[in-house]
């Protein structure tokens, strides 16, 4: 059984440059040592000098051209190619001899990867082999690459499930407790960034710079903006961003950070976009937004129990930690959807236990947000004045489907208690349908919600739940 | 591209996995994953059974994080080194244990030890074509797959028809040395094929060590 120093020979190098000179003379461990003593002169017996990268001169093309060019292997400017090589110092063991006119065994030697895989002319091939025939050390090699391309295959496009990723983590734990355990609220941006990411690990450019919709619920209106898939992640590490600087880590706008309002985040958003980084170069943005998601947990994980409540300021509102980042999974995965649909690729709603701390979330969110709307004039004013910590008109929020459950929104104002008992209308819809409902990717009115009891006080709580969403 | 790992990025995760950090630990699944997975499925063509390798591999690596040498090379070479071990293994066992369910009908020993030889190599050579220099995986892409000649590979690459050649036939003999490896006869006394933690957890080796 090998070990890893034979894996290793194959494992992460300096990428090596497009048109890069021929590698010389054992510089590189990763190529095959030659077999043969003659071939001493390195792994390449190509004669050429290495070329400046990264486009030759057209004339050294030509002498190569000439060859490529000749309708049969007689062609004169085989000799002129076999005068280079020995100038060059190459040894030509041409077996048949100098006196047969063919391509000098270092041009065909050169031709045997392109031979074995079919990519050759034909002209070409006749001529390998032919020279095949003659020649054992050719022969040989010949064989080992015809072999080698049997052995192409196309790469597995199968996805892993993500879910296999929280199995996988919870048996190593179950195996072995972490000592500086992820605390359970930062579970779902873990979950859900990670999901991200395998979903841009085999983008390529195109589909970086794919055209995405992003939609959202603005003065009641539907409101939208197309960026690209790099304008996304852009805008996820943009917002993120407020938890990295509350936690005390870098803020990945830098100087870019709007000086009115550095922690709003659309400011943010369009703050970031007005960089270009994105249109520039898409690719380039996943790596800063995945090392800060990493940086966010790794961070939270070691800062202790009393980081949960921290504040994390949102322009004119804040979220203790621990639902700031339960807001930054939900946007992540909104927002990962969205790119979903516009490169067409399927995409999964979070784990059943994460939706539904999202789905509470809002919930919780939902009395502060109407009260912001009756200060508008936008939602109906209360009925009556409740005192704090009473019980007042409710609405029961049933929500179906993976993560759901029963919520019981206090109408009246912030301060009061939703409870069953003064229920004066029922919402029932399903989780992923309340979900869109709350990012603004489905109107109020057109969201498929059972609905029973006080209509406005169904309208208000649909129609607050909406601009919950912004860009 | 996810392939390059600095050195440094290798130790660090060594000692945040020995320190215990669980995000550490989604990290490392967050950069393996999808070879160990992808590795697992190749030797054992079967979902359920790459999963479990999964499982396995990085619960090896969560409690044994000591046991990579970064001396001995990069983690992703020891990572793909445990993954091939371990579900070379595990396609040993399934075999044998459905030679045993065909009674007189099994395949001979020699039938079965080709097809290990062949799923472990298949399995090598994929790690090959993922670990190797990015313009050489370029260049058979564009030959092999995408049918291309090398004048219209070297084209395609912006690069000379020479550099094209070149190209062609150095990742085929990365390619071929898949072959240069046998699976390993079985081991007897040592049911995984893993080196067994330090020390072993139940007694019974890696394998079993679930």
């Amino acid at each position: 059984m090998n070990g890893p120093e034979d894996w290793d020979r194959f494992g992460p190098q300096g990428p090596e440059e497009p048109g890069r000179p021929c590698p010389g003379r054992g510089e590189r461990p990763r190529i095959p040592a030659p077999r043969r003593p003659a071939e001493d002169q390195g792994p390449l017996p190509d004669v050429r000098v290495p070329r400046p990268e990264p486009d030759p001169p057209a004339e050294r093309d030509a002498p190569e051209d000439d060859t490529n060019n000749a309708n049969s292997p007689d062609s004169p400017d085989g000799g002129a190619e076999r005068a280079a090589t020995q100038k060059d110092g190459t040894t030509d063991q041409d077996p048949a001899g100098t006196d047969r006119p063919e391509p000098p065994h270092a041009v065909l030697k050169s031709l045997l990867g392109a031979w074995a895989l079919a990519a050759c002319s034909a002209e070409e091939t006749a001529a390998v082999e032919a020279h095949l025939t003659d020649c054992a050390t050719c022969a040989d090699e010949a064989l080992r690459l015809r072999d080698a391309v049997g052995l192409l295959h196309p790469a597995d496009s199968l996805d892993l499930d993500p879910l296999l990723r929280s199995r996988v983590l919870e048996g190593c734990l179950g195996r072995r407790p972490a000592r500086i355990p992820v605390p359970e609220w930062a579970g779902p941006y873990d979950a859900e960034t990670a999901k991200l990411d395998a979903l841009l690990r085999d983008m390529g450019e195109a589909e970086w710079r794919a055209p995405v919709r992003l939609r959202w619920f603005e003065n009641d209106r539907a409101a939208g903006r197309t960026t690209t898939v790099a304008g996304v992640i852009g805008h996820l590490m943009s917002v993120d961003g407020l938890v990295a600087g509350a936690l005390g880590l870098t803020d990945p706008l830098g100087a870019e950070i709007p000086e009115d309002s550095p922690t709003d985040p659309t400011e943010r958003t369009l703050a970031y976009w007005r960089t270009s980084v994105h249109e520039e170069s898409p690719l380039a943005t996943r790596e800063p937004w995945r090392e800060q998601t990493h940086a966010l947990i790794r961070t939270v994980a070691f800062a202790g129990r009393g980081v949960a409540e921290l504040a994390v300021p949102y322009g004119d509102f804040r979220l203790p930690l621990r639902d700031s980042m339960l807001e930054r999974a939900f946007e992540c995965w909104v927002h990962a959807g969205d790119i979903a649909d516009a490169v067409d690729y399927p995409y999964e709603a979070p784990a059943a236990d994460h939706m539904h701390g999202m789905v509470d979330l809002a919930a919780r969110l939902l009395p502060s947000a109407l009260a912001v709307r009756r200060r508008t004039g936008l939602a109906t004013p209360p009925r009556r004045l409740v005192e704090a910590g009473t019980p007042g008109r409710t609405l029961h929020l049933e929500v179906e489907g993976s993560g759901g459950g029963h919520w019981y929104i206090s109408l009246d104002s912030p301060g009061a208690l939703g409870t069953p008992d003064h229920t004066v209308a029922h919402i029932a819809l399903d989780s992923v349908e309340f979900c869109q409902l709350a990012a603004g990717h489905v109107s109020p009115e057109d969201a498929a919600a059972g609905q029973h009891g006080e209509r406005d006080a169904i309208r208000d709580v649909l129609f607050a739940t909406a601009s919950l969403s912004r860009l | 591209m996810v392939n390059e790992a600095p050195p440094r990025w290798d130790r660090r995760m060594q000692q945040r996995l020995a320190r215990g950090e669980a995000a550490a630990l989604g990290e490392l699944y967050d950069r393996f994953a999808s070879l160990v997975h992808s590795l697992a499925q190749r030797v054992l063509e079967d979902e359920g059974a790459a999963d479990r390798i999964t499982r396995e591999v990085f619960g090896y690596i969560w409690e044994n994080p000591d046991a990579y040498d970064p001396k001995q090379g990069s983690l992703r070479s020891w990572v793909a080194t445990l993954t091939h071990r371990q579900a070379v293994h595990r396609l040993r066992q399934t075999e044998a244990a459905s030679a045993l369910d065909c009674g007189a009908d099994a395949p001979e020993p020699a039938e079965i030890e080709q097809k290990i030889n062949a799923a472990s190599t298949a399995a090598r050579a994929d790690y090959i074509v993922t670990s190797m220099p990015a313009p050489l995986r370029a260049a058979l892409e564009l030959a092999y797959f995408q049918r291309r000649d090398y004048r219209q590979t070297a084209a395609d690459l912006g690069v000379t028809e020479d550099e094209a050649r070149r190209r062609l036939r150095l990742g085929l003999q990365l390619l071929a040395t898949a072959h240069n490896h046998q699976a390993g006869p079985p081991t007897p006394g040592r049911p995984g094929a893993l080196p067994p933690p330090p020390p072993p957890p139940t007694g019974s080796g890696y394998g079993r060590a679930l």
